[in-house]
C-alpha cells in the first residue's frame, strides 16, 4: 500500500499552516497542493481530482462551511476534513452534520492527524471500490432484463424482491429457456450480497469427476492433469451467491458432497488437507421434475428439502402470451443496436405469429428468432413474416383482421395443437363439441 | 571531503553526540563530525506554549554552513513545535541541507516511566537517520521495519529498525552517486 495517487488539497488563509501541512503530506508521499481561499480551492477542485480536502473553517471571503457545500456539489465522495481553532468547535460540529468526515483543532496533534488521514484514505478507497463494484453490478443487470407485464411476471418480480432481502436458499423451476439464470441474477443483484460475485455453474455440463474439481478446486497434482492449484467456484462465490443450474442432473456422490457443503459451509479442495470456510447464498435451478426424481430415488430427499426453501416457478412463455410483444421488442432494440441496423418495428402479421406460436424453447427461442430475423431482414426497417423462421410455424397464410378470420385461425390452431382431438379442443375453446363441429364446417377446416 | 555535521542546540550530552556521530557514519558511509556553534534560543521560544519553534531553529541551523558541510543534523533536548502541530519529534528539509531532531519526547521519563539510556539513544538515532533521510529526498516508507516509516508515537519508533529498506537504501546510494561523494 502506498499513498501515491492520493490527492490532498489544503485550504487555509494562513501561509504557515498551508506550508507545514503541505510539507507534512508530501513527506507522507501524498500528492499535495494548497489554496489560500475558497475560490482558489474551487478552481483547483475543477482542474484536477482530489480525494481529501482539509479546509479552515474561518477564512475571509468564502468561509469553510460555504466551500464545503460547493465541494459536495462538485463531487460528494470527496472527503472533507475541517480545521478549526478551539473557539469554533461548534461550527466544526455543524460542518460534520453537513457531511464533513471529521475535524481537527489547531494546533493539530500530529498523531491524531496521521490516524485521521489514514482512516480517510481507507474510507475513500472503500467508496471508490464500491462505485466500481456497483457499476459492475449495474452492467450485469443491464445485460438482460426481466421483461413483461403479465400478472405471472409481476408476481415473480414481487417474489424476487421478497426473497432478495433474506438469505434463504431459492429453487427456481421452469422449462429450459424461461430465464432462470436471469431470475437468479436479479435476486443476487437486489440482495445485500450484491457487491460480491454471483458464480454460476451448469451442473449438467460437466462429467462427474470434473464437476467436483470445478466446485471444490484442487491442489497442484491432486490428479493427473492438475498441473496447477485451482480455486473452486465455491471459494470464488465467497460472500456472494452461487447459482447451480440444472441441479437435477448431478450424480449421487456429488449430491452427498453438496449436501455436506450446504449444511456445514465448509469443504476441502481435492488433494488438500485444509478445510475452507465459505459463506454464500445458494440459488438452484432445474427444469426437471425433482419430486419424481426423489420418488424414484434419483435425487436425495434431504438435499431436495435443503434446496426447496423458497421456490419460484417461471411459467412457460406460451402461458403468458401478453409478454411476447414487449419481450420481442426488447430483443429487437437490443440486437438492432448491437448489429447497428435501423430496424424499429415488427409488422402486425409477424407479431401475430409470434404471439400464436407455442415457443417450446421459451424466451431463449424468441431471442434467437428475433436475432435471426434481424440478420435476414435486409434493408427493410421492420421485421416481416418472411423473416421469421419458426420450427413449427403453421404455413397457412396469416389471418386478416376481421373477427371471423381471427376465429378461423384460432380454432384451426387449437385443433392442430391437440392433434384434432375434438373434445379437448372444445374444452380449451370453452365451447361444446357441436359448436366446434359447426365452426369446422363453417370455415371448411381440414386436418 | 564532505561531512554530515552533528550540531547540538542547547545542552546535549557529549556521549549522546559521539554515539550519533559514529552510528550515522555507519549508516550513510559519509564522514560525520560534531560541530559546536552558538544559538540564540530566545528567538525560537514561545512563552505561551513553552516550546521552541522548530522551523525557526532549523532556519538558524542552516544559516551560512561551512563549505565542506553536506548535511546538518541539529540535535536538541528542547520541546519542538510548529504552529499547526502540538509537537514534533523532528523536522527536515526534503532534499535540502538541514534536519533537526529533539530528544525531549523520546525520554521514557516524559511518559512517566523510568529512564532507559539505550532505548533513548536508539530512538534518537532512528529519528536522526529518518530526518536526514528526508534531506536525501526520501519520503515516508511503508516497509514495516524501514527507518523511513513515519512514527508519531515513541512506540512506533521502537517498532522500526535503524536501517533503510532495500529501496530506500537504493535512493540514498543514488543520491550519493549523483553527486559523486567520496566514500572516504
Ligand atoms: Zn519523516
Ligand atoms: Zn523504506
Amino acid at each position: 500500500m502506498n499513498n501515491q495517487g492520493v490527492g490532498i488539497l489544503v485550504v487555509d488563509d494562513e501561509f504557515s499552516v498551508r506550508d507545514s501541512l503541505c510539507n507534512w503530506f508530501r513527506n507522507e508521499g501524498y500528492r499535495t497542493e494548497t489554496a489560500e481561499s475558497g475560490s482558489e480551492a474551487l478552481r483547483k477542485l475543477q482542474d484536477s481530482l482530489w480525494d481529501i480536502v482539509l479546509l479552515d473553517i474561518k477564512m475571509p471571503g468564502m468561509d469553510g462551511m460555504e466551500l464545503q457545500k460547493h465541494i459536495k456539489k462538485i463531487d460528494n465522495t470527496i472527503i472533507v476534513i475541517i480545521i478549526t481553532a478551539y473557539a469554533t468547535v461548534d461550527t466544526a460540529v455543524d460542518a460534520m452534520k453537513e457531511g464533513a468526515f471529521d475535524y481537527l483543532s489547531k494546533p493539530i496533534d500530529p498523531d491524531k492527524l496521521s490516524i485521521l488521514i489514514r482512516n480517510a484514505v481507507n474510507q475513500r478507497r472503500l467508496i471508490a471500490e464500491n462505485i466500481q463494484l456497483r457499476q459492475k453490478v449495474e452492467e450485469l443487470t443491464l445485460q438482460d432484463e426481466i421483461v413483461g407485464e403479465s400478472p405471472q411476471i409481476k408476481k415473480i418480480l414481487e417474489m424476487i424482491d421478497t426473497v432478495a432481502k433474506t438469505d434463504a436458499t431459492v429453487l427456481i423451476r421452469g422449462e429450459s429457456g424461461t430465464g432462470k439464470e436471469l431470475v437468479a441474477q436479479a435476486i443476487h443483484g437486489k440482495s445485500n450480497r450484491r457487491y460480491f460475485p454471483i458464480i454460476s455453474i451448469n451442473c449438467g455440463a460437466f462429467p462427474e469427476g470434473l464437476l467436483e474439481s470445478e466446485l471444490f478446486g484442487h491442489e497442484k497434482g491432486a490428479f493427473t492433469g492438475a498441473q496447477y492449484k485451482r480455486k473452486g467456484k465455491l471459494e470464488m462465490a465467497n460472500g456472494g451467491t452461487i447459482f447451480f443450474d440444472e441441479i437435477g442432473n448431478i450424480a449421487a456422490k456429488m449430491q452427498m458432497d453438496l449436501l455436506r457443503v450446504i449444511e456445514t459451509k465448509q469443504f476441502t479442495p481435492l488433494g488438500s488437507n485444509k478445510v475452507v470456510n465459505v459463506d454464500f447464498r445458494i440459488i438452484a435451478a432445474t427444469n426437471s421434475d425433482l419430486e419424481k426424481k426423489v420418488a424414484e430415488k434419483d435425487f436425495r430427499e434431504d438435499l431436495y428439502y435443503r434446496l426447496n426453501v423458497f421456490s419460484i416457478q417461471i411459467p412457460p412463455l406460451r402461458e403468458r402470451t401478453m409478454d411476447i410483444p414487449p419481450i420481442a421488442h426488447y430483443f429487437l432494440d437490443k440486437y438492432a443496436r448491437s448489429m447497428n441496423k435501423d430496424v424499429t418495428d415488427i409488422s402486425p402479421e409477424a407479431m401475430r405469429i409470434l404471439t400464436q406460436y407455442n415457443w417450446p424453447g421459451n424466451i431463449r427461442e424468441l431471442r434467437n428468432t428475433i436475432e435471426r430475423a434481424l440478420v435476414v431482414v435486409g434493408k427493410k426497417n421492420r421485421i416481416e413474416v418472411e423473416d421469421l423462421n419458426l420450427l413449427f410455424l403453421p404455413k397457412a397464410n396469416p389471418p386478416g383482421d376481421s373477427l371471423e378470420e381471427i376465429e378461423k385461425a384460432h380454432v384451426k390452431r387449437i385443433l392442430e395443437q391437440s392433434d384434432w382431438n375434438i373434445s379437448r379442443s372444445a374444452e380449451t375453446l370453452k365451447i361444446d363439441r357441436v359448436t366446434l363441429y359447426n365452426k369446422i364446417k363453417k370455415y371448411g377446416l381440414q386436418r | 571531503m564532505s561531512y554530515i555535521d552533528i550540531v547540538p542546540i542547547g545542552e546535549v550530552e557529549e556521549t549522546v553526540l559521539s554515539f550519533l556521530k559514529q552510528s550515522i557514519f555507519q549508516t550513510f558511509k559519509i564522514q560525520t563530525r560534531i560541530r559546536n556553534r552558538p544559538f540564540d534560543l530566545s528567538l525560537a521560544y514561545d512563552p505561551v506554549r513553552d516550546q521552541y519553534n522548530s522551523s525557526g531553529l532549523l532556519l538558524e541551523l542552516i544559516n551560512e554552513p561551512p563549505p565542506e558541510t553536506l548535511k546538518i543534523l541539529g540535535v536538541t533536548e528542547l520541546d519542538l513545535f510548529i504552529p499547526i502541530f502540538t509537537f514534533l519529534f523532528g523536522e527536515a528539509q526534503l532534499n535540502g541541507i538541514g534536519a533537526l531532531v529533539s530528544a525531549h519526547r523520546l525520554h521514557n521519563q516524559f511518559y512517566g516511566i523510568s529512564g532507559n539510556r539505550e532505548l533513548l539513544e536508539s530512538r534518537l538515532l532512528k529519528e536522526g537517520i529518518h530526518e536526514l533521510g528526508h534531506t536525501f529526498g526520501l519520503i515516508h516508507c511503508f516497509t514495516l521495519k524501514c527507518v523511513m516509516k513515519s512514527s508519531t508515537y515513541v512506540e512506533e519508533i521502537d517498532q522500526k529498525s535503524i536501517q533503510f529498506c532495500k529501496s530506500c537504501e537504493q535512493e540514498v546510494l543514488h543520491w550519493r552517486n549523483g553527486r559523486s561523494i567520496s566514500l572516504k
